[in-house]
């Protein structure tokens, strides 16, 4: 086939590619005084207010002398964030603007025909997006330090200007790359603007937190908190990536946020063997079936699981090894615990403690159905980390009163055999199989089964978890909470007892 | 010039397009009929690269949709159900953006732009931005965009909707000089004159197959019958239908005037029009009654 005259030579890089795309798009808000104005007023208005602000309130604290002058040293740079975070909430109106107002306005689809990658357009959209209201923030920065050097002389040290610049960077990367997700689920800016209020509730509270450390002086929690922004933003651009593609884009004729659908493909997910669950059209229901959800989907969905069992186990393996460290880095004094000649009522009396559960199968059983469930609620939100961290937390509890009661002179191996081993055998496994489940709906969000979208890998994981957990993790919890509650007790009383 | 043996789209439990079959030769223009939603778009789409097939596959000048996506986008021009326009842009930036997404050259973008701005009667907008254009125009500038970089198969889907009768004529003529370049060409389209007069073949689609696909006479012989001929005569037909019933099949008659079909036009009309003569009844028209391809597709589309 003969190539006609015109045909351009692709030869160009992908940035190349993205910053063609990126021109435009900067052209266009540049074109737009909806945009410009409010950005204008933020770079070079409101940081001289701030200013202002910054050396009326510096001198009022000052006044008073004392330990007050802490906040008057630590006023400017907490300013100094907001004057830089106030032009990056704008990054979230173009970034919905760019990618769902497109595809409302039906220009997106002759991009799509061009020849280029969904990673350039990606690539290119996310620029135009992020540089012009990091621009004005990092202009607005400069503004409110030449403000404060020429009023008060002041500026800032290089580790906390370094800070800020990263925050504001790192949170301006978190709202662009989360409104690329919230855009992926929806075909209107309207339904945009509603549902990135899942991106707006998380921000407001990370402020309010940076405020917090800022006032408190806590520079080694921010740096931490630039790095895990850091990471939360690897992980959105990944599912940005995966979300924002021709497949996806046009396949999503209007907002399928449908109750009804949604249900009708977790059923679907739900009674269906786990095999025919995971193909990409499937979204029939199956017929309910108990013995086969025991003799074949259970042991299907462990085996399809293995990587977050493992990946559990190693979590509480290292947790229980820091519970260990700990213990090792801060022994507890001689005798105060008390292991010999336990009283026969030391049970009885537990329930008067009031952050525990009553300690019957009753109250055991659904602490730890609460807890699970706790798991895998905030492992929607976390991307499963916190569901992880969860049930970190008592395996490090468990490895650091181990060791304390070794250090104490009591026989560690006893004490697990008394204390964990009767009931743990059967909570511990539960409590794994739970947690690796709630871990894999978290992980669906970024890395969705192969050839399920986001939703689609989204629903099967919940229903994948909800199978596990009603037919596999509550009856060996209910089964855990009794053995505790009744022979766990008799246990350490017979080799604890005394009185 | 454009392949597909099979060619599948499901999205979730709904197929879009249902093992499409189709071989489009260069130069030719294919016209894609058919109601709201029955596949004529996701057909485009995974033509043009822009959606992937789950069945089946589609090669444009031999190139895959899937595997070769960028040359075949290189290789295809479309123009989408809506236009799309950025529209605080003016058209020859807009192009100019398009063009370089093409790979063209700034001579190649400056010098195809001005060709075609003219050829479809934009030239003297240039200073106005496209949100400023007329429906029409818009429509214009957008087969502009898809034509910009000269490719060797068009997709348009329905390219006069929304044109003053000048402009549509315009753009049709556009479609005929592509033919002529030895441009490929698939037509989707609601309008079944605009069809019949382009398309050197007809794809009736619902429900993401093909129902018929042949030129518009192939279609209208297979599915309206054979044709029917009105004759009329200077006299009464008194006594003269027994003696034509051997000959052709009579549909309707009145004193002077008959209708009937014959699949054999050419080898019975002049036997007939013979036969009138020698019973003394002259005849003073025989023509073909027209059969529109409406009919044709609604009876398809019926069915």
């Amino acid at each position: 086939m003969a190539v006609t005259s015109f045909q351009g030579r692709l030869g160009r890089s992908s940035l190349s590619t993205a910053l063609i795309i990126t021109r435009r798009e900067l052209r266009d808000s540049l074109r737009d005084w909806r945009i410009i104005v409010p950005i204008l007023i933020l770079t070079l208005i409101f940081p001289f207010l701030m200013d202002f602000t910054a050396t009326a309130a510096r001198n009022f604290v000052l006044r008073y002398g004392g330990a007050n002058a802490i906040i008057a040293e630590r006023l400017n740079p907490f300013l100094l964030m907001i004057v830089g975070f106030f032009p990056i909430s704008f990054s979230l109106v173009i970034a919905l603007e760019t990618f769902v107002g497109e595809k409302e306005r039906n220009s997106l689809e002759p991009l799509l025909s061009m020849p280029i990658s969904d990673g350039e357009l990606y690539l290119g959209k996310m620029l135009s997006a992020l540089l012009l209201p990091l621009g004005a923030s990092y202009l607005g920065i400069v503004a409110y330090l030449t403000g404060l050097y020429v009023g008060q002389g002041w500026l800032p040290e290089i580790a906390v200007l370094s800070q800020v610049v990263l925050l504001t960077t790192a949170e301006a990367l978190v709202m662009v790359s989360g409104a690329v997700v919230v855009s992926s689920q929806t075909t209107s800016v309207r339904a945009a603007n509603l549902l990135a209020s899942f991106i707006i509730i998380p921000m407001a509270l990370l402020i309010q937190a940076e405020s917090v450390l800022m006032f408190w002086g806590q520079d080694e929690v921010i740096w931490w908190i630039i790095a895990g922004l850091l990471v939360v933003d690897l992980i959105l651009v990944r599912m940005g990536m995966r979300t924002f593609n021709r497949e996806e884009i046009l396949a999503k004729e209007m907002d399928d946020l449908n109750p009804k659908t949604i249900w009708r493909d977790f059923w679907g997910y739900f009674s269906s063997p786990p095999r025919l669950a995971a193909q990409r059209n499937h979204t029939a229901s199956a017929r309910f079936d108990l013995l086969r959800i025991y003799t074949h989907d259970i042991p299907t969905l462990l085996k399809t699981h293995g990587l977050p069992l493992a990946v559990v186990l190693m979590a509480l393996a290292g947790a229980s090894l820091l519970g260990v460290f700990y213990a090792a880095r801060f022994p507890l004094p001689a005798g105060s615990i008390q292991l010999d000649n336990l009283p026969t009522d030391a049970f009885e009396r537990l329930p008067n403690v009031e952050f525990l559960p009553h300690f019957s199968t009753t109250g055991i059983f659904f602490n730890n159905v609460r807890a699970v469930m706790l798991a895998a609620v905030l492992g929607i939100f976390s991307f499963g980390v916190l569901a992880l961290i969860l049930l970190m937390i008592p395996l490090a509890m468990v490895g650091f009163f181990t060791f304390e009661i070794s250090l104490l002179g009591y026989n560690p191996w006893v004490f697990v055999m008394a204390f964990l081993l009767p009931h743990g055998m059967i909570e511990l496994p539960a409590a794994i199989i739970g947690t690796a489940f709630a871990l894999r709906i978290g992980a669906a969000l970024v890395s969705p089964p192969m050839g399920l979208d986001v939703g689609q890998g989204f629903l099967l994981a919940l229903a994948n978890f909800c199978k596990i957990f009603v037919f596999l993790v509550i009856p060996l919890l209910l089964i855990a909470a009794f053995v505790e509650a009744n022979l766990t007790p008799q246990i350490v009383l017979a080799l604890y007892g005394g009185r | 010039m454009i392949e597909t043996a099979g060619l599948t789209k499901q999205f979730g439990d709904f197929t879009a397009v249902d093992g499409i079959h189709l071989a489009v030769r260069e130069g030719e223009v294919l016209a894609l009929l058919g109601p709201n939603g029955a596949g004529k778009t996701t057909t485009v789409r995974m033509l043009a690269s822009i959606l992937k097939p789950t069945g089946g596959w589609a090669r444009i000048a031999g190139y895959d949709t899937v595997r070769d996506a960028k040359v075949v986008r290189q290789l295809v021009g479309l123009l989408t159900e809506f236009p799309g326009l950025y529209l605080r842009m003016r058209a020859l930036d807009y192009l100019d953006f398009f063009g370089q997404l093409q790979g063209l050259s700034r001579a190649q973008r400056s010098e195809r732009s001005e060709y075609l701005l003219r050829r479809f009667e934009l030239w003297d907008a240039l200073d106005k931005r496209a949100g400023e254009y007329s429906k029409g125009m818009r429509q214009k500038l957008a087969l502009v965009r898809a034509m910009l970089h000269d490719p060797q198969a068009l997709f348009l889907d329905e390219p006069t909707s929304a044109m003053d009768p000048h402009s549509a004529k315009l753009v049709r003529d556009a479609i005929l000089e592509l033919r002529r370049d030895r441009r490929t060409v698939i037509l989707c389209t609601h309008n079944l004159t605009e069809a019949e007069l382009l398309a050197d073949r007809i794809a009736i689609i619902r429900r993401g197959r093909i129902l018929a696909l042949g030129t518009p006479a192939e279609l209208k012989a297979r599915l309206l019958g054979d044709p029917v001929l009105e004759l009329r005569l200077a006299g009464p037909l008194d006594g003269l239908l027994a003696d034509l019933q051997g000959l052709v099949t009579i549909e309707d008659h009145g004193d002077t005037w008959l209708r009937y079909r014959t699949a054999e036009p050419d080898r019975i009309n002049p036997r007939l029009v013979q036969r009138l003569a020698e019973r003394g009844a002259p005849v003073v028209t025989l023509s073909e009654v027209p059969r529109s391809l409406e009919d044709v597709y609604l009876r398809i589309v019926n069915e």
